[in-house]
């Protein structure tokens, strides 16, 4: 019997208030009446929950002792990631706002599942047991299996919904597997004492394939290729209001949680650890930089987009060192933005009323669109990490990481390949400015998109700006991250 | 007092406040476009003005950087931001914020179509630029270096020639490949130094072996830039297919970045790489020489022709560079300016006939001179100064180039000269086909005479060439103690490193 005090419910107040709101949700969806205004209503509440807990979070930034017996910790590490997930779960909420007539995406579900599923990432984040650690990871995903089907009638996204939910279950089963085999040979599920029980002993085999089997479960949910097969087609196959989240926050908050195990529970044999990590990150760089030059939709190409970028996340966490985790807080935070902004201009791909997202659609946008032509330019530019936008930074800071540890060829294969990555990216800028149509897409940008993208680009334009404070938080977050371990 | 501006700022993010402006502009498309035109060339023609206060102000005595600015951007991991010139910077911030004018000025007529969205692409091309030369502070360097690349891009493609899309492309993927091994050895020099400040860099002893792949990956990035055989194919692609004035910066300035880093980072930072990698940069220029004229003479687009005499100039650069002397630098030093105003002119000489009879097929043309005599003279001023003839600032540059190549060896002199007269075949050649014979076509008969706008494009450029080539110690003075000090650091760098082995 564990008893709760108040020293274990004010660290996780945030994500106690957002469970309870969801609470609150569920009557509101039941009882509010029918349609598009409650949906609307739904989604308002949502949002201003996320904003209470965003406040409640950087209160508790730091300082914290671990809560539930050692589950759950709130330091500064979780903090900084909290934020980004949270933001990037705020814009996707932001840009459904607007989507009248849309009554697949108009239902008070959707939000409310989103919210389920922002409490699973923020649990990820602080999840520092193998136990809370499942836990979270499945109320991430399920509501995140049902929005992908949202659309019910449309073949394509019940297919990327049960697609996803295979493969996840598949990635979530070999996590559990792992896990068992962990904590076989730990003799305990907290990461602090599994990386106690590790400290000065010879590995057995059945503890390696234990820790690697984890890895990949994690790498299947981030999408680091091999294990990337599901990510095209569940990108293309969902609502793209649904790309847009999946593109951002179960992301960070996935890799956060890798971050964790592997500083973490595994902080003391990095040596293991490394070359699993060198692998997926050299697999995710090729695999995302070449597959999405044959792309002819954009939902797919910025599902291979992804794929690139966590293989150059992943190099920085393959480092190894705090300055690596530094690296990889900085990248995310570049990534978060540049996928906000992105997509909400993806998300006005619409012609005729009908979602036109293949590439070609976007030609001649910097005639009929000029602002959101600029804006998806910077972003792309941002993308494929030409200074001075975010992207660069982040690429700096984690290949300055691989460089330290010595990892020199990874980081030369991750800046070749960012340079392939750069051919297709501009291919969108090609379609955009060098090329004229006849056919251009809806007029109209809805004020919601308008102030994501403006946000965004704000952010990426002037990421060098407010990179001081970035790099202080970050690195208070690393330095707590490794502490944890 | 105003010592205590931060002049260098001032220079390098005033023509971003001009973007400011052009963004703000409203009204009907020909007022836009009228006032476009109007805000850049005040707001660049504003920062040549200010920029001049570095001429006057400068201290050609003193070999350290002045106008020194230096403020806390990232305290915690040593990177700063630091500006700062010497005499090797100050010339190239004041080649372009001369030539980003002229540009604006070249384009008046020939661009009518997104005219905002051009002046805006250049306006952040001159800030790239000037930041660039007056970075002090490798990752800052790095930043505008690579910045470049976005209006460029844009440049090429949205106001380019028929294949534009390839040579944007390819100038693109090229240059990009380059500067990320380079970003790469960053990266390593940050982790060996501590520090991104290239002053404490210069002071800074690398190990002999490191010294190596740095130098290889500096090369990779600059040897793109120059650009050295075999890494020049993407230039006459650029050029060709690049809006007039989108070719006059790209040979006038950017051509120039790859020199300038070779100056900044590869001789005093890695000296004896330097030394150990002279010969191979000496093969490779002789070859871009010799080939890339002979290219040249082969040539029947106008353009294409100027963009393959580029490549060949440049080669007098680096072997300049590599021979270490003082000469040698100097005369790069010298080149490179003298090469950024002459090709400018040159790109611009095509470009006047351009946008007469839009073709740049040299035999569409023969017999100019009969109807366009002023524009004769310029041509034949540029083309002569591009050859180097005595009393133009080309014959300054290769002279002492060959002065330095003599020094280092007899036969790098011997093949380098042989370039002076393949250019002088393929450029005289190029000025008896277009200007010279009868009027073959009726076209030609009815070209208008040039235009006071184009005159006062040439004025400054042939002004200057002219006072370069009569009293060249003007700029030679103003370089000297900087490049003195590079080589001395240089010299005792390498010794430095040797003795701690």
């Amino acid at each position: 019997m564990i008893d709760f005090s108040m020293a274990d419910i004010l660290p996780a107040l945030p994500e106690i208030f957002l469970s309870g709101m969801a609470l609150v949700l569920v009557l509101v969806a039941a009882f509010g009446g029918e349609g598009a205004q409650n949906a609307r209503r739904v989604t308002q509440i949502a949002m201003g929950s996320i904003v209470v807990a965003l406040i409640l979070v950087t209160g508790a930034y730091g300082g914290m002792t671990p809560a539930f017996g050692g589950m759950y910790s709130a330091d500064a590490f979780s903090g900084y990631m909290k934020v980004l997930v949270m933001l990037g779960t705020f814009a996707a909420l932001a840009m459904s706002l607007r989507t009248e007539g849309d009554s697949d995406i108009n239902k008070p579900e959707y939000s409310l599942l989103i919210l389920l599923a922002l409490v699973g990432m923020m649990l990820m984040i602080s999840a520092d047991n193998l136990m809370s650690l499942y836990m979270a990871i499945e109320l991430q995903s399920l509501p995140l299996y049902v929005v992908a089907a949202m659309r019910t009638n449309s073949l394509r996204s019940s297919e990327a919904g049960l697609k996803y939910f295979l493969l996840g279950a598949l990635s979530s089963g070999m996590l559990l597997y792992g896990a068992s085999l962990v904590y076989g040979f730990a003799g305990s599920t907290d990461f602090g004492q599994i990386s106690a029980a590790l400290a000065g002993r010879d590995l057995p085999p059945v503890f390696i394939i234990g820790m690697v089997f984890m890895v990949s479960g994690l790498a299947f949910k981030i999408s680091a290729a091999p294990f990337h097969m599901w990510t095209p087609d569940v990108y293309e196959g969902s609502p793209t209001l649904v790309t847009a989240l999946f593109a951002i926050a179960p992301k960070v908050a996935a890799i956060s949680l890798m971050m964790r195990l592997t500083y973490g529970a595994f902080g003391g044999i990095a040596d293991q650890w490394q070359q699993v990590l060198i692998a997926l990150s050299v697999a995710s760089m090729v695999i995302g930089a070449l597959g999405a030059i044959m792309q002819t939709d954009i939902k797919r190409m910025m599902a291979y987009s992804s794929i690139a970028h966590m293989g150059y996340a992943l190099a920085g966490l393959a480092a190894g060192s705090p300055d690596g985790a530094m690296g990889v807080m900085i990248y995310m935070t570049g990534y978060v933005f540049m996928g906000a902004g992105s997509f909400s201009i993806i998300l006005l791909m619409r012609r005729d009323k009908a979602e036109a997202t293949r590439i070609v659609d976007l030609k001649g946008l910097s005639r009929t669109h000029p602002m959101l032509a600029l804006g998806l330019l910077v972003m792309m530019f941002s993308m494929a990490g030409i200074p001075p936008l975010a992207g660069f930074f982040g690429k700096w800071y984690v290949f300055l990481a691989a460089v330290q540890a010595g990892l020199v060829p990874l980081a030369v294969i991750g800046v070749v390949m960012s340079v392939v990555g750069a051919f297709y990216y501009l291919r969108i800028i090609r379609l955009m400015y060098f090329e004229d149509t006849d056919t251009p897409l809806d007029p109209g940008v809805p004020a919601t998109n308008r102030v994501v993208l403006g946000v965004s680009l704000v952010v990426v334009l002037l990421f060098f700006v407010g990179l001081g404070s970035l790099l202080e938080a970050a690195d208070s977050a690393a330095m707590a991250l490794v502490a944890s371990g | 007092m105003i010592e205590n501006w931060p002049l260098l700022t001032i220079i390098t993010f005033l023509p971003m406040i001009g973007v400011l402006f052009l963004l703000m502009i409203r009204g009907d498309e020909a007022s836009v476009t009228r006032n476009a035109r109007h805000v850049a060339l005040w707001v660049s023609g504003f920062t040549f003005i200010i920029s001049l206060a570095l001429v006057f102000g400068f201290d050609s005595t003193s070999s350290g950087y002045q106008f020194e600015e230096n403020r806390a951007w990232l305290p915690a991991v040593g990177i700063s931001y630091h500006l700062g010139v010497d005499g090797i910077s100050m010339p190239f911030i004041l080649l372009s914020t001369l030539l980003s004018p002229l540009a604006i000025l070249a384009s008046w007529k020939a661009i009518t179509h997104r005219v905002r969205e051009y002046m805006i692409a250049f306006l952040v091309l001159e800030t790239m630029m000037i930041g660039m030369f007056a970075s002090l502070d490798m990752l800052m360097f790095y930043l505008f270096f690579e910045g470049v690349l976005i209006p460029m891009f844009l440049i090429i493609g949205v106001w380019g020639g028929g294949r534009r899309v390839y040579a944007a492309f390819k100038f693109f993927l090229y240059t990009l490949l380059g500067s990320v091994l380079m970003l790469v050895c960053m990266l390593a020099m940050y982790l060996d130094a501590g520090t991104t400040d290239i002053p404490a860099l210069t002071a800074h002893s690398f190990a002999a072996g490191v010294q190596t792949w740095l130098f290889i990956g500096f090369l990779a990035s600059f040897a793109v830039k120059v650009p050295m055989w075999p890494v020049h194919t993407w230039l006459p692609d650029a050029h060709v297919e690049a809006p007039t004035a989108g070719s006059m910066i790209l040979a006038g300035v950017l051509l120039k970045m790859g020199g300038y880093g070779f100056i900044r980072f590869s001789l005093p930072m890695f000296p004896l790489a330097s030394e150990m990698f002279a010969p191979l940069i000496f093969a490779l220029s002789i070859i871009a020489i010799v080939y890339t004229s002979l290219v040249a003479l082969a040539q029947s687009d106008m353009k294409k022709l100027i963009a393959y005499s580029s490549v060949a100039h440049m080669g007098f650069v680096t072997i300049g560079i590599f021979t270490l002397t003082e000469q040698g630098v100097a005369g790069a030093m010298f080149q490179m300016i003298s090469h950024g105003l002459v090709s400018a002119a040159l790109f611009f000489c095509v470009g006047v006939v351009y946008d007469r009879l839009h073709t740049r097929d040299i035999s569409a043309y023969g017999g100019v001179a009969a109807v366009m005599p002023r524009y004769a003279v310029f041509f034949m001023f540029m083309m002569l100064a591009s050859v180097g003839l005595p009393g133009t600032s080309g014959f300054v540059g290769e002279m002492l180039v060959l002065v330095g190549a003599w020094k280092a060896s007899s036969w790098v002199a011997f093949f380098t000269a042989t370039g002076l007269v393949l250019g002088a075949t393929y450029m005289l050649w190029l000025y008896r086909r277009v200007m010279f014979g009868t009027i073959e076509s009726a076209d030609v008969g009815a070209m208008e005479r040039i235009s006071r706008r184009e005159v006062l494009i040439f004025a400054p450029l042939t002004v200057l060439v002219l006072w370069f080539g009569i009293y060249p110690a003007s700029l030679l003075d103003v370089m000297a103690n900087s490049i003195l000090a590079v080589l001395d650091n240089a010299a005792s760098g390498g010794a430095m490193v040797i003795a701690g082995r």
